[in-house]
Order: structure tokens, then sequence, then C-alpha cells
């Protein structure tokens, strides 16, 4: 088991994970400067594949790249632009060259990109994919055929605790564990009790148990934002009073972070929460701020291991 | 002969009813009598994340979603047996491209619906 799997199992702390942004071209220095923003602060990045719909170098090039610089990457394959032989090709590919965890997503329809003439694969589900990812974690192929090296693989899955029916989140969260999922990252959002449901639902049918639960938050700046991802972006909804926080405030940067501040706080409180995943749309000094004041992460870890 | 005539059949009886994909696997029994392969996604196994606060779907505002209404139908459908109702939970293997186009109730009969690549769930 890699030391991230180890981490996520063991719960001996609040586990930190990030978004790492989509690059755009560049080379393997335009990755490093990019990564320092967040090493010091984080166990692991995300690596997106083609996130929101939109074009951005690849999640194979780029969780090779971040794993060489040093840093572990949790390489996200979505089901939206390729075939079952096409996924399967990328995730041994990748374990290659290290990459061992992997998280496995829908993903937004093309609709939501700047290409929506493209055509939609979705050749498998989530669900699937997690199934798949775990037959090559042992060896094999979705055919049966056989890897000639085994790799274990450490497999995540995503769950959207807000949006409906509530009740089947919670199933699909067991479905995805079923299938081999060691990790569920959630969506954002701003209910904090649709959170609290989806808590006590996967801590009662052992999901919590089983894998670790990371719920995500995004730090931004403006009420534009706000109203932006909850115009915008598929399966993340702000609810006005939320919008209206920020855009009331006197300085609705402080208070953006404040929000958020508040909404790690909550979520490190419930049952069966192993940790949190950040996206950072700030740019700013807030990641290390966030996580100084919860005292998170591996830049904590030895203060946290004194009070555990 | 069959063959041949079996889906123009089928199509015709699911086709208005159900709109009907003509998967070759039909699960509806087991997805409250709603095809998953309406879906925008033709998502087998549940709801994405995208689905709207009031239960529409992402990709057309427009639609409740397929699976929202599967698992209402699920629950609350009359008459639909016990067994069918639970099945809602079970997980779809990745739908086979080469039945695509065959008639589903020759593929129950034969067993082929059921056929699964020898590399899914072991277990």
């Amino acid at each position: 088991m890699s030391e991230f799997g180890r981490l996520l199992a063991d719960r001996r702390r609040p586990v930190v994970t990030a978004e790492f942004p989509s690059l755009d071209g560049g080379d393997l220095e335009t990755v490093a400067q990019a990564l320092e923003h967040y090493r010091p602060y984080v166990d692991a990045v995300n690596i997106t594949d083609n996130p929101a719909a939109h074009a951005h170098a690849s999640n194979v090039s780029m969780a090779i790249a971040v794993k060489q610089l040093g840093v572990e990457p949790i390489m996200q394959v979505v089901c939206r632009d390729k075939n079952r032989l096409a996924a399967q090709a990328d995730v041994v590919g990748a374990s290659m060259h290290g990459v061992t965890t992997f998280c496995a997503l829908t993903g937004d329809d093309v609709t939501a990109g700047d290409e929506p003439e493209a055509r939609r694969v979705f050749d498998l589900d989530s669900p699937q994919l997690i199934s798949i990812m775990n037959g090559i974690s042992r060896g094999h192929y979705l055919s049966g055929r056989e890897l000639k090296h085994r790799k274990e693989l450490l497999i995540g899955a995503v769950e959207n605790p807000f949006a409906p029916p509530p009740e089947v989140r919670v199933r699909r969260a067991k479905m995805k564990v079923d299938g081999g999922a060691r990790f569920l990252q959630l969506q954002i959002g701003y209910e904090p009790a649709l959170l609290e449901s989806f808590m006590a639902g996967v801590v009662a049918n052992g999901v919590a148990e089983r894998a670790a639960i990371l719920p995500t938050v995004i730090l931004t700046k403006s009420p534009g934002a706000l109203r932006f991802m909850d115009g915008q972006v598929p399966g993340i909804h702000v609810p006005a009073p939320v919008i209206e926080r920020i855009a009331n405030a006197d300085n609705a940067a402080e208070e953006s972070y404040l929000l958020v501040r508040e909404q790690v706080e909550h979520a490190l409180t419930l049952p069966g929460v192993a940790g949190v995943h950040i996206t950072d749309f700030r740019h700013d000094d807030s990641l290390r701020r966030l996580v100084s004041d919860l005292a998170i992460g591996p830049a904590f870890a030895a203060s946290q291991a004194a009070t555990a | 002969m069959l063959r041949k005539l079996l889906p123009v059949v089928e199509h015709v009886v699911k086709g208005p009813v159900w709109d009907c994909q003509m998967c070759g696997q039909c699960v509806l029994h087991s997805t409250g009598m709603t095809c998953p392969m309406t879906c925008p996604k033709t998502l087998r196994n549940g709801p994405c994340g995208g689905v709207r606060p009031d239960g529409k779907c992402e990709v057309k505002p427009e639609m409740r979603c397929v699976w929202v209404k599967a698992h209402d139908r699920a629950e609350n459908m009359p008459l639909l047996p016990k067994s069918w109702r639970e099945e809602i939970t079970h997980m779809r293997p990745p739908v086979n491209n080469e039945l695509k186009g065959d008639s589903s109730w020759l593929n129950l009969v034969s067993g082929l619906d059921r056929q699964t690549p020898a590399g899914w769930q072991e277990d």
C-alpha cells in the first residue's frame, strides 16, 4: 500500500487533498512552479481529466509529471471522453510511471464545456469504471486478459450529497465502495444539513469505515464566483442567503475565506469525515492560512499526532 | 426470420411506452420500468452528480432525471414485484455494444444479455 493509502486507512489525522489547476501547455517547469503552491500543505493533489468538459493537458501526462516532482497525484478518469479500452490503457500506462492512485468520475456533460458539439462517449459509468480499475489492481483487464506486471492501485470515487435524491446518494456511495473505492471525495456544497444526513447515512451503512470520506470546499473571494458556480457549474447549488452573506459583507474576500473555514470546521466535526479536499480559486495565501488556522495537513502532522 | 422480425416488433411495443433505445439487453424491470439508455449519459447504475436541485437532468433541464424517476418508480409503482424493486441497487455491467439493435427478448431467452467479460467482478 502507498503512503497515501496508509494515511487514508489509518485515520491518524485529517487528510488534506487539493485540486491541481489544469494547464494548457508549457513544460515540466510549468508544472513544478504550479505545484509549489500546494506541496507543503497537502497530502495529494487531484489531477483532473478535462474538467467541466474543457480540453486541457491530459490527466496521464500531468499525473506522471506531479509524481516525478515528488507529490502524490490522484489521477481522475472521467467516462465522458474515452471508451473502456482507452480508459484501461490510461490507468495501466500511468501506473508504469508510479501513478497508483486513481479516482473514477462520470464527468460533466460535453454541453457544460466550450466544445458542446463534441461526441459524448460514456461507454462506462463510474461504478463500472471503479470495478474495472479494481480488476486492473488485481492483475487483469476487463476482458480477463492478464497484465504481465500487476501493480496494486488505490481507487477512489466521488459522490454528490447535495444532489437529489438524498437516500440514493448514500446507496450509490455504497455501490462504489463495494466495487473497490477506498476514498470518496464529495462535491462542493453549501447546505450543511445535507452533508450531515449523507454522513449519517454512510456511517450507518459502514461505507465511512471502509472508505475515507473527504468533503470538498472551494476558496473564492467574491459573490460573483458563487453566482457563477450556482448558475454554470453542473451539480453545484449555492443558496441565495450564502451569496447574500458574501455580497453584503464589508470585505467580500475575507468573508469568503471565513465561510470556507466554517465549512471545513463543520465537516471535520462530523463522524466519518476523514479529511477535506480543497479547491483554490483565489491563488493567494488562503490555502496556507486555512490549513494553518485549523492545524491540518502534512505541515501540522506532528502537532496533530501529539493531540490525537 | 425471427432474428429480423422480433426487433421490429419489440421496438413497436417498447418504443412508444419506454422510449426503448434497442440496446438488446433490457434492464427495465430492475430500473423501475424506466429505460437508463434514455439518460443522456446512458448511465446504467444510478444518477450522476449533475442532477439539479429540482430533480431535473443536467443535460436537458426540461426533463426529469431518468434515475430520479427510476428510483421513485422502483419504490412507488404499483404491481412491481418486490424482487424487481430491490434489483435497482444491483450493479449492472457495462453495456455489450455487440447486442445493440437485437431483440432483448431473444437475448433474454438465450442468456446472451447476462453474459459478461471474464474480468468483470470475479468475486
